[in-house]
């Protein structure tokens, strides 16, 4: 079947071998249809099967919107295939709607002649008017672009599991496993891990365990049997050829807390962990709860400002300090991390980026929180600022920030987003052996042969010691008023202030020295045009650059994790391109941090739908650069491109 | 980790070596002089102990103070102190704050150290204004006190800092004042408590707030004005000649005399520690028809929060050994060959 082609159609167009190799489906509901779970049980499927895959949730804030509305719909993306993937797709070649509202929220994502499985058991007039639906669209003809099958999956469902007794409510909870099962038959999928896990998760409650088996294998064998002509048919994805170890999948939230711990193992420290809810930045405290035997120590304060200043306290103590919080939280932090620079502690501050300002877009992604991460403090308050680019990579991110944050003495902010923390990827679980420890070492003796110890006194790097409370004869003082030169005592006259603000600068500057260069990851090290980036964006940015390269465009990708401070060899690399384009979920906020380091005339890609970048929108963009047609580059991603809609923009 | 054999001090041993920077005759010396004092008698080790503040004229406490001293941001020392004293259970932890530190800004960080009952001794100086910002009426200035910001006098109602910390929960809540003779005895009891010690200092500001507190603290109305809380003892005042009772009809305090050392007679209450409805009443007590409770007013210790975080610790990681290579490879895996 043409039509599932899958986001690679440009490749097999450009001579790749025809076939599917890759397919996004989308799984769309009520809140309460349980489509993260679907989803997130068909990306383990996926993975066990050898595609490389990521995925997208995309659910509403409300906890539990009214049933069946427009802005209850919760939605889970995937794209999987048999070659390497690094986004979650653009537009969908499968679309599952379990409802009205789900349908109308996400059919005009499909690709032109993308598939709909729809619940027409749920196309009922109250469930239409819900969604603000005149007609049913199921039967209207309004869905002529696209191949549609409508069975009543809840009907169906119903007669699966009515050996089981269950209650009317009950049963049709089993609906999203019945789906699954259609879908797993769909693209060749073995049920074992699935059922095995359903046993796992209802150990308790046996008979729901085997209600939704039983839905599952019906979905299964819906496939298998129902003669179904046309676009529903099974399909078979071939594994993509990896390096060879062992995989897992891996969501940011959970890549982040594995590297916290073992970067805290390679200092030699145990951690601390300040941290209050919000999302979506809590996953990472929920995983690390888990974790308690690495030494973990793990506090949920009474707010964000008592979550950091804890942190700071367990560092002071000797322990590695670590808190989280997105946004708000970050700027409630802000004037503790102003203490954890001038008393030069260590202190890992994680910010899992999501839309602003204020409240914002508390589940939709954004990498607006830059400026603050950079210069979001009062007075000259310079930090490490390091960005994760996907959920596996997040975990080498965490690693890095706690070995600069030990070895320099400060703090470091490690920037993800909403998308990184919720999205899942394979990741080749690292072998710890293969890690650089960087083992932390306290003073133990007086630096000071002539006196009192000198909390303060620099290494050749610029770095003061770091003492624990508790060791004999080191008794000192430390705190946020301006200090003097080796004794840390208050002083504040005004050579004390310049000289010590020059050595906070210059210990942050000296970071950049211990920090790999900055590589390319895609393309020549010079050339005409480089699409530069940070965080998130990496995998549509990645696949832009390299379908403009197969059309012959002379365009690299360069994607920096060191966002502050930049790679020594960044400025020279950037002056070997003619144009610098930076595509980012903000008004262009790491374009005016180039503009202002390189004095280069970097050029906008900005996108703030709280939604990721398409492929396509940045390909469209690089192509304007070869047009020749002046003026014609960079600038907006117009929200009419956006191609996952958000359930927030059809509110009523 | 260290020899940590217990050592004998001496008040010159808490001292260090940095010019106190108060307001010449501010209530601020005396407290430091009281502090420094009861370290020794306690047995406090200067390597093992970390006083931790926040800002204002009382934080600045720290510095003058030969230990280890962490100076940090406004209201928030309660929340470094949670962090030190998880990091370190063996540190003794002292938080010093004032009535706008731990009161204003930071009040909800008062409320919850206490609440969740973090071992640590809390000295609140209370001299009802903010010195360190040049007078400003505080949160537990009188209503009416002339200030900068209030010219014709504060309008809003003072917090009780007791009341506040029994509300939260405090398990330990004691009064004393800079000059009282009585302050290391308070002092000495808030460091044997197990757990949150809550201690109220009102604290003479000479410069913007200059004798506050004369009509409890000075010597012609100390005697009548003050009542001094000792567990066991009755609750006697005014050279003993007067008294606390329980008013079973109103189930509040009254004041009765005492005639002939007859306080029995007089119905006049035993002071108990860990009768916490009579700590409320003994900090609600309307200064003027009443003295001013002073010592320790409640003390009942309860399990500390550091404890009950490393016994949580203890029973989630029990028969789990730290392998790091098990860890990141857990859940589903697949192997690529």
């Amino acid at each position: 079947m043409a039509t599932l082609a899958g986001e690679h159609g440009t490749d097999a167009s450009a001579g790749d071998a025809p076939g599917v190799e890759a397919v996004v489906v989308r799984f769309a509901g009520d809140s309460g249809d349980g489509m993260q779970l679907t989803g997130g049980q068909f990306t383990l499927s996926t993975a066990l099967a050898g595609n490389d895959l990521a995925t997208f949730p995309d659910f509403p804030a409300e906890i539990r919107a009214p049933q069946g509305t427009l802005f209850g719909v919760s939605a889970f993306q995937i794209n999987f295939g048999s070659q390497e993937i690094t986004t979650a797709g653009d537009a969908p070649d499968v679309l599952v709607a379990m409802n009205p509202a789900a349908l109308k929220v996400n059919v005009g994502a499909l690709k032109p002649g993308g598939l709909v499985i729809a619940d027409a058991g749920e196309f009922d007039r109250r469930n239409l008017d819900r969604a603000k639906y005149a007609q049913n669209p199921l039967e209207d003809g309004s869905l002529a672009q696209w191949d549609v099958l409508a069975f009543d999956i809840s009907a169906l469902t119903l007669e699966a599991v009515k050996p089981f007794g269950l209650g009317n409510k009950e049963a049709l909870r089993c609906k999203n496993m019945w789906t699954l099962g259609l879908a797993l038959w769909m693209f060749d999928r073995d049920r074992k891990p699935l059922v095995d896990w359903l046993r796992a998760k209802f150990a308790a409650a046996p008979v729901l365990a085997e209600a939704n088996i039983a839905a599952l294998n019906a979905g299964h064998a819906y496939g298998e049997t129902a003669e179904l002509s046309g676009p529903l048919r099974k399909l078979h994805i071939d594994p993509v050829p990896a390096e060879p170890g062992l995989y897992r999948t891996v969501t940011g939230a959970e890549a982040i807390a594995l590297g916290l711990v073992a970067g805290a193992q390679l200092a030699g420290l145990e951690m601390f962990f300040g941290g209050y809810p919000i999302t979506p930045a809590s996953a990472v405290l929920h995983h690390l709860v888990k974790m308690k035997e690495f030494g973990v120590t793990t506090f949920q304060a009474e707010d964000e400002i008592a979550a950091v200043c804890a942190a700071i306290g367990a560092s002071y103590a000797g322990q590695l300090g670590v808190t989280s919080s997105s946004g708000p939280g970050i700027a409630l932090k802000g004037e503790a991390m102003g203490l954890a620079i001038m008393t030069e502690l260590p202190l890992v501050v994680v910010n899992s980026q999501r839309g602003g300002p204020s409240t914002g877009l508390p589940t939709k992604t954004e990498q607006s929180d830059l400026y603050q991460a950079v210069y979001g403090r009062n007075g000259d308050a310079p930090l490490p600022v390091i960005a994760a680019r996907s959920p596996a990579d997040a975990f080498e991110c965490a690693v890095e920030a706690c070995r600069i944050a030990t070895q320099f003495m400060t703090p470091v902010i490690l920037l993800t987003d909403g998308y990184i923390a919720n999205a899942s990827e394979p990741w080749k679980v690292p072998d710890p052996g293969s890690f650089t420890p960087f083992p932390v070492e306290f003073m133990t003796g007086n630096n000071n042969p002539e006196g009192k110890p000198l909390p303060f006194r620099r290494d050749a790097r610029g770095v003061r010691p770091w003492i624990r409370p508790g060791t004999p004869g080191l008794m000192h003082r430390i705190g946020g008023i301006e200090k003097a030169i080796d004794t840390g005592n208050i002083d504040y006259a005004p050579d004390v202030h310049q000289a010590q603000t020059d050595a906070r600068r210059a210990k942050v500057d000296a970071v950049a020295g211990a920090v790999p260069p900055q590589d390319v990851a895609l393309g020549e090290a010079s050339g005409r045009l480089a699409v530069i980036g940070w965080g998130s964006t990496f995998g549509p940015i990645h696949q832009a650059v390299r379908r403009a390269r197969r059309k012959g465009l002379d365009v690299s990708h360069i994607h920096v994790r060191h966002v502050w401070p930049l790679p020594h060899n960044l400025g020279e690399l950037l002056a070997g391109f003619d144009r610098v384009m930076v595509p980012e979920m903000n008004t262009g906020q790491f374009k005016t941090l180039l503009r202002d380091r390189f004095l280069i005339d970097a050029v906008p890609l900005s996108k703030t739908s709280g939604q990721p970048f398409a492929i396509a929108e940045v390909e469209t963009a690089i192509a304007r650069f070869f047009d020749d047609i002046p003026d014609n580059e960079g600038g907006e991603v117009p929200v009419g491109d956006t191609q996952l809609p958000a359930p927030e923009i059809e509110q009523p | 980790m260290n020899d940590m054999t217990p050592i004998q001090t001496t008040l010159k041993d808490w001292e260090t070596d940095q010019e106190v920077r108060w307001c010449p005759g501010c209530g601020d010396y005396a407290i430091l002089k009281a502090v420094q004092r009861t370290l020794p008698m306690v047995g406090a080790d200067p390597r093992n102990t970390v006083f931790v503040s926040g800002i204002g004229c009382s934080s600045r406490f720290p510095y003058y103070v030969e230990s280890y001293g962490f100076h940090t941001i406004h209201g928030r020392a309660p929340a470094f102190a949670t962090g030190i004293k998880l990091a370190n259970p063996e540190l003794d932890v002292w938080i010093v704050t004032g009535d706008g530190d731990g009161m204003s800004i930071g009040g909800n960080h008062t409320m919850h150290v206490l609440r969740r009952n973090l071992d640590c001794q809390i000295l609140l100086f209370n001299n009802e204004i903010y010195g360190l910002t040049k007078g400003q009426y505080s949160p537990t200035s009188r209503v009416g006190t002339p200030s900068p910001t209030s010219p014709i006098g504060s309008v809003d109602r003072p917090a009780s800092p007791c009341a506040f910390a029994l509300g939260a929960g405090a398990r330990f809540v004691a009064r004393g004042y800079d000059v009282s003779k009585d302050l290391p005895e308070v002092l000495k009891a808030a460091y044997a408590h197990k757990g949150a010690a809550f201690v109220e200092i009102f604290q003479n500001c000479i410069v913007y707030n200059k004798d506050r507190f004369d009509d409890f603290t000075a010597k012609a109305v100390s005697a009548d004005m003050q009542i001094m809380c000792r567990d066991g003892e009755p609750l006697l005042f005014c050279k003993e000649s007067k008294g606390l009772s329980l008013d079973l009809d109103t189930l509040s305090l009254k004041v009765v005399d005492v005639a002939d050392g007859d306080w029995q007679g007089a119905g006049v209450a035993v002071h108990d520690v860990r009768n916490r409805s009579l700590a409320h009443m003994l900090v609600e007590m309307p200064f003027g028809a009443f003295p001013m409770a002073l010592g320790v007013i409640h003390n009942d210790p309860a399990p500390t929060f550091e404890s009950a975080v490393v016994a949580e610790r203890a029973s989630l990681t029990a028969g789990k050994s730290a392998d790091l290579s098990r860890l990141l490879s857990k859940g589903q895996t697949w192997t690529v060959s």
